[in-house]
């Protein structure tokens, strides 16, 4: 059944050699971990984009829920971790992942910097991870504020201070984000779910992109 | 015919880029201007707002002045309590805000009994001098800020904050 139905979109739309690009896309032996299981340090940009699969997934299910208000915000992320099945579950995955997507990336940046991968000619795909690195760390840092407790707030107030710092745009760049010159309430709230949730996963998703057409483009870096 | 004439095809990218270029401008700039308008938007002027507190009451050591005023924050409106440090130097009133140039704790006077006549920050141990001067070799990398004053039927009343002016 599936078969037949497979065969009558792949006769229409020829559909085969689109997955069978990837599929059938040979690993090297210098990296794959079954021929030198040191090989194991290559798998960290996959490890990376795993679990930035995942915070897509659970971030997309908490907003379910969640609201970014800044009387309810609190109140539904307790409603979510405490009252909903396996809501403590689904928050713990985005919570944890968020710090291992860290962990995984600077993992990643390590094997790429001592195999010297970053060379000519894969200097500009260098450029777009470090973008990427960037676009998390800004993810990190606009999510921190979403559960609108104590800690979130006093985190955020401290790294606006720390945006508001910047030479002469500084105060711009800190008005833009919190959406207030005094205050840290309301419309920073609505601001840091906005860009959390739309602006920079969509950046991501680009940049991540850019960052896998370029390795299939330019192929791995040969073995040391 | 010349050969500087615009061929059809530069004519046709010409206009078209131009066209295309004003269909995004015409999309982009609604969103762009939706996205500043908190920068760009005018702030009320300092409102000074009445505390409870008498100006004959006030001497030269630091006291603690409550202040209540209704925050407007976009679509939220409450009730917002500061805080200030107020006391006269001479005839001048001061009032300082509590708000440390560190990481933004509470400073209070007096806070610890090792540093005697100065604010001192519980959260990492910030100093500060009486006129709000912070401390070298501690946390603080500023002076505290200062809150305008202004006396109202012998009530005083507390405006925005401003850098610090006696320092």
């Amino acid at each position: 059944m599936l078969n037949k139905i497979y065969d009558w979109v792949d006769e229409r739309l020829d559909i085969t050699p689109i997955w069978r690009d990837i599929a059938d896309h040979e690993v090297p032996e210098h990296v794959n971990p079954a021929h030198h299981f040191s090989a194991f340090v290559y798998c960290f940009g996959g490890l990376t984009f795993f679990v930035t699969v995942i915070q897509i997934l659970s971030g997309m299910f908490l907003t379910m829920y969640y609201v970014p208000d800044i009387e309810n915000a609190w109140k539904s992320v307790y409603y979510l971790q405490n009252e909903v099945a396996f809501g403590e579950i689904v928050r713990g995955m985005h919570h944890w992942g968020a710090s291992l997507v860290i962990v995984m990336m600077f993992l990643h940046t390590l094997r790429v910097f001592f195999t010297g991968s970053y060379k000519k000619p894969r200097e500009l795909n260098w450029i777009v991870g470090v973008l990427i690195f960037c676009v998390m760390l800004g993810l990190g840092f606009t999510g921190y504020l979403l559960p609108w407790d104590m800690k979130a707030l006093f985190a955020t107030k401290v790294g606006i201070q720390i945006a508001a710092s910047v030479p002469f745009i500084g105060e711009a760049i800190k008005i833009l984000l919190a959406g207030d010159s005094s205050i840290i309430g309301a419309q920073t709230l609505t601001r840091f779910f906005a860009i959390h949730v739309f602006f920079l996963p969509a950046c991501l998703l680009a940049l991540l992109a850019a960052h896998f057409i370029m390795i299939r483009r330019q192929g791995i870096s040969g073995p040391l | 015919m010349s050969n500087n004439r615009v061929t059809r095809r530069q004519f046709l990218n010409y206009t078209l880029t131009g066209v295309g270029g004003f269909m995004a401008a015409g999309m982009l700039m609604p969103m762009a201007r939706f996205a500043v308008d908190p920068i760009l938007q005018k702030k009320a002027g300092g409102d000074f707002v009445p505390t409870d507190k008498k100006a004959s009451e006030l001497s030269d050591t630091p006291v603690k002045v409550d202040f209540t005023f209704e925050q407007v924050d976009a679509w939220y409106k409450s009730k917002v309590t500061n805080t200030a440090w107020v006391y006269k130097d001479g005839d001048k009133i001061i009032a300082l805000s509590p708000v440390c140039k560190h990481l933004g704790c509470t400073v209070n006077w007096d806070g610890n009994k090792d540093f005697k006549n100065e604010f001192y920050c519980p959260c990492h141990g910030g100093r500060y001098e009486k006129n709000g001067k912070n401390v070298a070799g501690t946390p603080p990398l500023g002076p505290l800020d200062e809150f305008e004053v202004k006396v109202k039927d012998g009530l005083l009343l507390i405006g925005k904050t401003r850098a610090n002016t006696l320092v």
